[in-house]
């Protein structure tokens, strides 16, 4: 048996079909779902805690890639620049798990990794290039 | 009891001088009351550091031998377009400027990566810079092309010329519709995602001075990093809106042109900005002090995050087409919070002025006048206030 985390991006066109199902229907994967945010009009995201025999497990993901779903393993950091970063406070209300805090007494911007699922949002948002994708092999 | 800006210099040379940031006055003002604070204070330094797209730098590159004439033809810093309709070797760097073969927007969102507000803050941080240009040939100017690497410390002059910054107050950007939009107020997430703002509010410049006391043409400032000058009011100055009892305007209202030598600033505070969606713009960093002169420029001073309002604008539709329709009101302690209400509903807030950094520029600015090494002006032109006639107006479009 296997764990993998992802990220699975959705185009809007497909939020409908039963993918998941299929997941443990056909494919025999047990999955806990870290993070879910669907909605008809954008770009769905769901975090997926995966469970299952390794070949299996690749299978289940070539088949979600087949199907035009972004997939993205959590294995990526996002590092924030300190020495980038002018603590002004977009990327605080653009992160949809809220690991972006501000100071109340020095109003500058904490990152909380831990909270981070890695989605990349931010990093497109940040005006001054503060936040990067490191990604670990 | 009335001081005059003499008087404060004279005590700013021996540094006797009392400076305190516009922070720390609201502090004092609140222990001590006005009349108290406007005898004990001396100096209320202020600071902001936001995006102004309307920056940009002029630079005379220096003749070249056999010579060319750049007026009239097309000059390239780091493949970001210039403007050089101007003399021999004078161009203009706008913070908007992009390469020709940046994608734009036709890759949607757009990420804008480098244009000129990097230029600028490359150029300003002691890089060389590819220049490359071509011209059209004369007998005095005979070259046709040039390429070659610039440096800040070769060239003659290099000087920040800013037509606006400093808007004294600005609005809330929201998005009312069902899809993302990608604006110069940020990303903005569908039906009240989230709410961006940009004013450093109580530490904002002229939303400490709003009816243009001691703030005119001439004022002597800090200007990402060195020193500079109010040159002009700004483009779009409009100091006749509404507002509030304490005289800070309920909207954006006015602005100032700014000019300074760019060989003393620094890129800590002039930061080439990409905005996605949107475009490139420069972050730049801008302190004014404030003579206490007597009891009323001392309440001004001291006004409040609390109260300080702004007005809430959807940018999916009013916005863009140009609606004069108002969502809401708020003040800049709720939007500081992290959180408004909006028709009931609970959106976060996200800014684009660094407040951090206001704090830092006001703190600098207290220490130059502190040391002794930044002297106070008297303005020599006042800028066009709220009891004028002075009005921001809309393009008439007319048919050709
Ligand atoms: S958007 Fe970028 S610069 Fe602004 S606070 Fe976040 S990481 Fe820092
Ligand atoms: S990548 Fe950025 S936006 Fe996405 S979860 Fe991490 S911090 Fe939040």
């Amino acid at each position: 048996m296997a764990t993998r985390k992802i990220v699975l991006h959705f185009p809007p066109s497909i939020v409908n079909k039963p993918l998941i199902y299929k997941l443990t229907k056909e494919y025999d994967i047990e999955f806990n779902i870290l993070k879910a945010s669907i909605s008809p009009e954008e770009e769905g995201l769901l975090v997926l805690e995966l469970n299952g025999e390794t070949t299996k497990l690749n299978n289940a993901i070539k088949f979600l890639e087949k199907e035009n779903i972004k997939i993205q393993s959590l294995d990526q950091d996002i590092i924030h620049n300190l020495e980038k970063c002018t603590h002004c406070g977009l990327c605080v209300p653009i992160c949809p798990t809220f690991a972006f805090e501000k100071n109340p007494v020095t109003h500058e911007i904490n990152f909380i990794k831990e909270k981070c699922i890695a989605c990349e949002f931010c990093v497109k948002v940040c005006p001054y290039d503060a936040l990067t994708v490191n990604f670990a092999v | 009891m009335a001081k005059s800006i003499q008087e404060i210099n004279e005590k700013i040379k021996k540094r006797k001088a009392v400076v305190v940031t516009a922070e720390e006055m609201i502090e004092i003002v609140r222990e001590k009351g006005e009349s108290q604070a406007a005898k004990e204070v001396d100096v209320v330094t202020t600071g902001t550091f936001g995006p102004m797209c309307s920056s940009g730098a002029y630079i005379n590159i220096g003749h070249s031998k056999p010579k060319i004439k750049i007026g009239g033809g097309k000059v390239y810093l780091n493949s970001v377009e210039t403007y050089p309709g101007f003399a021999a070797v004078d161009i203009y760097i706008g913070a908007t400027a992009l390469p020709p073969d940046d994608p734009r927007n036709k890759i949607y969102p757009g990420e804008f990566r480098y244009g000129g507000g990097h230029v600028i803050e490359d150029f300003v941080s002691g890089k060389d810079i590819v220049l490359t240009a071509n011209a059209y040939g004369t007998d005095c100017y005979p070259r046709k092309e040039l390429k070659t690497y610039i440096n800040i410390k070769d060239v003659n002059e290099a000087v920040l010329f800013n037509p606006r910054n400093a808007y004294q107050n600005y609005n809330v950007a929201v998005n009312l519709s069902d899809k993302i939009i990608y604006t110069y107020m940020g990303t903005l997430k569908p039906r009240l995602g989230n709410a961006n703002y940009c004013s450093a509010g109580q530490l904002s410049p002229l939303l400490k001075d709003p009816h243009y006391k001691t703030i005119g043409i001439g004022t002597r400032i800090f200007l990402g990093g060195g020193v500079g000058y109010v040159a002009w009011w700004g483009t779009q100055h409009n100091p006749g809106v509404k507002r509030a009892v304490n005289g800070t305007p309920l909207s954006p209202a006015g602005t100032l042109a700014v000019i300074g030598d760019l060989k003393q600033m620094s890129s800590n505070w002039l930061k080439g900005t990409s905005m996605l969606g949107y475009g490139v713009t420069l972050t730049v960093g801008i302190g004014i002090p404030i003579p206490v002169l007597n009891e009323e420029i001392a309440y001004y001073t001291a006004i409040k995050d609390e109260d300080i309002y702004t007005q809430i604008v959807d940018y999916s539709k009013a916005y863009p087409e140009g609606i004069p329709e108002i969502i809401g009101s708020v003040n800049y302690a709720q939007l500081r919070s992290g959180k408004i209400k909006i028709d009931g509903k609970e959106v976060p807030t996200g800014a684009l002025s660094s407040y951090a950094k206001a704090r830092e520029i006001a703190t600098i600015l207290k220490d130059w006048i502190q040391s002794g090494k930044f002297l106070l002006t008297e303005y020599v032109e006042k800028l066009p206030s709220s009891d004028s006639e002075y009005k921001f107006k809309p393009l008439n479009l007319r048919e050709i």
